[in-house]
């Protein structure tokens, strides 16, 4: 069994849901498709989607909701 | 009490800005930062500085126990709030003031009164000052609403009475949108806010974004004349200039003296800017809201009129009368101020954090830049996206177009993609060149023209 890591493409505030009172893009353990949305960042007031980017199972979140993160920082990991 | 200490509780170029302007009045300056701005220019310059929480503005920033117990702790006399974050937020004016200090701007209850955009407009109303078409007040029901739509006709605008900055704003093209969008309109705006209540204005389709700058010391109100921010992306300024150049004498005469009627309504004490909406063909204007804050466009003023309005706004808070008369305050010149984002125009304005590699800043007779900015700085990506302010004076608006453009060019910022080439592209407009813009103007501009302008390979400046 590999790991996938799944990396924050800009600077900025992660989020795991679309807004505050929505269920979280996926739960811990979810299976994942490369086009999910798996989170947001939230850069400089505008929001932009996280795609997974890769096909995989039970992922694991690395970074809380509302954490700040580095561009390239791994948010999430997820079996192939 | 004369002021001797403050404390500045906001970030970016408007801390520099303040900082500087309390160091040429003699004032101690402690600076407020999240841990993500412990190396911004503000708190280099400061006297002090205090940490106040992580990077998200709501634990720092806007978190109004965090400041008060930072302002108590340096044992600062007042609070400067800048613009954005805590500034038009009666309760934290409210808790400066009952913790001892000064808040740098109006009372609590003034800044309550003019920031429900309802009550505003009934102050507006009773001073004489014309307003937008629209409802008497909140409106409890779609029938209400459906009531005024059908006087006023369409479009009409659905505002939350609780919002401001372009914020918690919906079109209705005609009785069904607005039927759709009322409801959800209320909930948005319960959501955002906290207060669900709504307000209807028709739109008034070409349009200028006009805008008076006042002071007031409690008793007395003056105007500084008016600014121009008819250019705009998504409801924000992008460009703003001093004076509206075509504005008619007549026209200006009575603009000015309605926002100084609106302002001695409420007995107001310090800056404030009034808005509003200018019909060029039916020479009408009409009151749009209160903003009891310093503006980001503050410096246009400063430039046609000599005035340091940071400045006065810190003499007015120590209790001083205000240092000018209405008659000593005369226009001079023309003065255009360039937003410079740290965005990419070329790629849908994409915010552009990063780090500075390179910093050259024009210099020479009627040019400022108010920046936060230094060489090795790394812009965070939690704040807005402005990170300069390139103000150009002339002695006409022409002239001031010609310095605008040198200075733009002679404006390096490097590492990081910026707004300079879309203000080098404006600056070079022919209908910009001739004021032939409304509120409109830029979004389609920014389609046409700039689209086609920007090639894949454009430098950034």
């Amino acid at each position: 069994m590999s790991k996938i890591e799944i990396r924050s493409p800009l600077p900025g505030t992660f989020y795991r849901a679309s807004a505050p009172d929505v269920p979280p893009f996926k739960a811990d353990g979810d299976s994942v498709a490369s086009g999910d949305a798996i989170g947001l960042i939230e850069v400089m007031k505008t929001f932009q989607e996280v795609p997974a980017g890769v096909d995989g199972k039970n992922i694991t979140f690395l970074v809380d909701n509302e954490e700040p993160v580095m561009a390239g920082q791994v948010i999430a990991e997820v079996e192939a | 009490m004369t002021i001797r200490s403050i404390l500045v509780a906001n970030r970016g170029e408007i801390a520099v800005r303040i900082i500087r302007a309390a160091k040429a009045l003699g004032i101690r300056t402690v600076q407020v930062h999240s841990a993500a701005d412990a190396d911004m220019l503000a708190v280099r310059l400061a006297d002090a500085a205090v940490d106040i929480g992580s990077p998200a503005p709501r634990k720092s920033y806007l978190n109004i126990e965090a400041v008060v117990n930072a302002a108590k702790a340096a044992g600062v006399d007042a609070v400067h709030p800048g613009y954005g974050f805590l500034s038009e937020n009666a309760d934290f004016a409210d808790a400066i003031e009952a913790a001892g200090m000064v808040f740098i701007g109006p009372k609590g209850e003034a800044i309550r009164l003019l920031g429900d955009k309802v009550a505003a407009r009934a102050v507006a109303e009773k001073a004489g000052v014309p307003t937008v078409p629209g409802s008497d007040g909140r409106l409890a029901t779609i029938e209400e609403a459906r009531a005024v739509a059908e006087r006023t006709g369409f479009p009409i605008m659905i505002k939350a009475a609780a919002g401001g900055g372009g914020r918690g704003i919906r079109v209705a093209a005609d009785l069904a949108d607005l039927e759709r969008h009322f409801p959800q309109a209320s909930a948005e705006a319960l959501a955002a806010f906290g207060d669900g209540g709504l307000y209807l204005e028709k739109v008034i389709t070409r349009a200028r974004h006009v805008e008076v700058q006042i002071l007031g010391d409690g008793e007395n109100v003056v105007h500084c004349f008016e600014r121009e921010c008819s250019l705009q992306r998504r409801r924000q300024k992008v460009w703003e200039e001093a004076p509206s150049f075509l504005l008619p004498a007549e026209v200006r005469a009575r603009l000015c003296e309605s926002a100084v009627a609106l302002a001695r309504a409420v007995g107001y004490r310090g800056a404030g800017t009034v808005e509003y909406l200018y019909d060029e063909t039916t020479r009408e204007f009409y009151f749009i809201e209160v903003n009891t804050r310093i503006q980001v466009e503050h410096p246009v003023t400063e430039m046609v009129t000599g005035i340091d309005l940071v400045a006065e706004m810190i003499r007015i808070a120590g209790g001083a009368p205000l240092s000018v008369r209405q008659e000593d305050i005369r226009l001079d010149g023309h003065a255009i101020e360039c937003r410079i984002n740290a965005e990419d125009p070329e790629r849908g304005f994409m915010p552009a954090p990063g780090t500075v590699s390179g910093l050259t800043v024009p210099e020479g007779e009627g040019i400022r830049f108010d920046t936060m900015l230094y060489e090795g700085y790394t812009i965070p990506p939690f704040y807005d996206s402005l990170i300069g302010k390139l103000i150009v004076h002339g002695e006409t608006r022409a002239t001031c177009l010609e310095r605008l453009k040198e200075a733009l060019q002679g404006l390096a910022i490097e590492g990081v993609a910026t707004t300079v080439p879309l203000h080098l592209a404006l600056a070079g407009d022919g209908n910009v060149a001739r004021g032939a813009f409304d509120t409109r103007f830029l979004e389609q501009w920014l389609e046409t023209e700039f689209a086609g302008k920007a090639g894949p390979t454009a430098e950034v400046a």
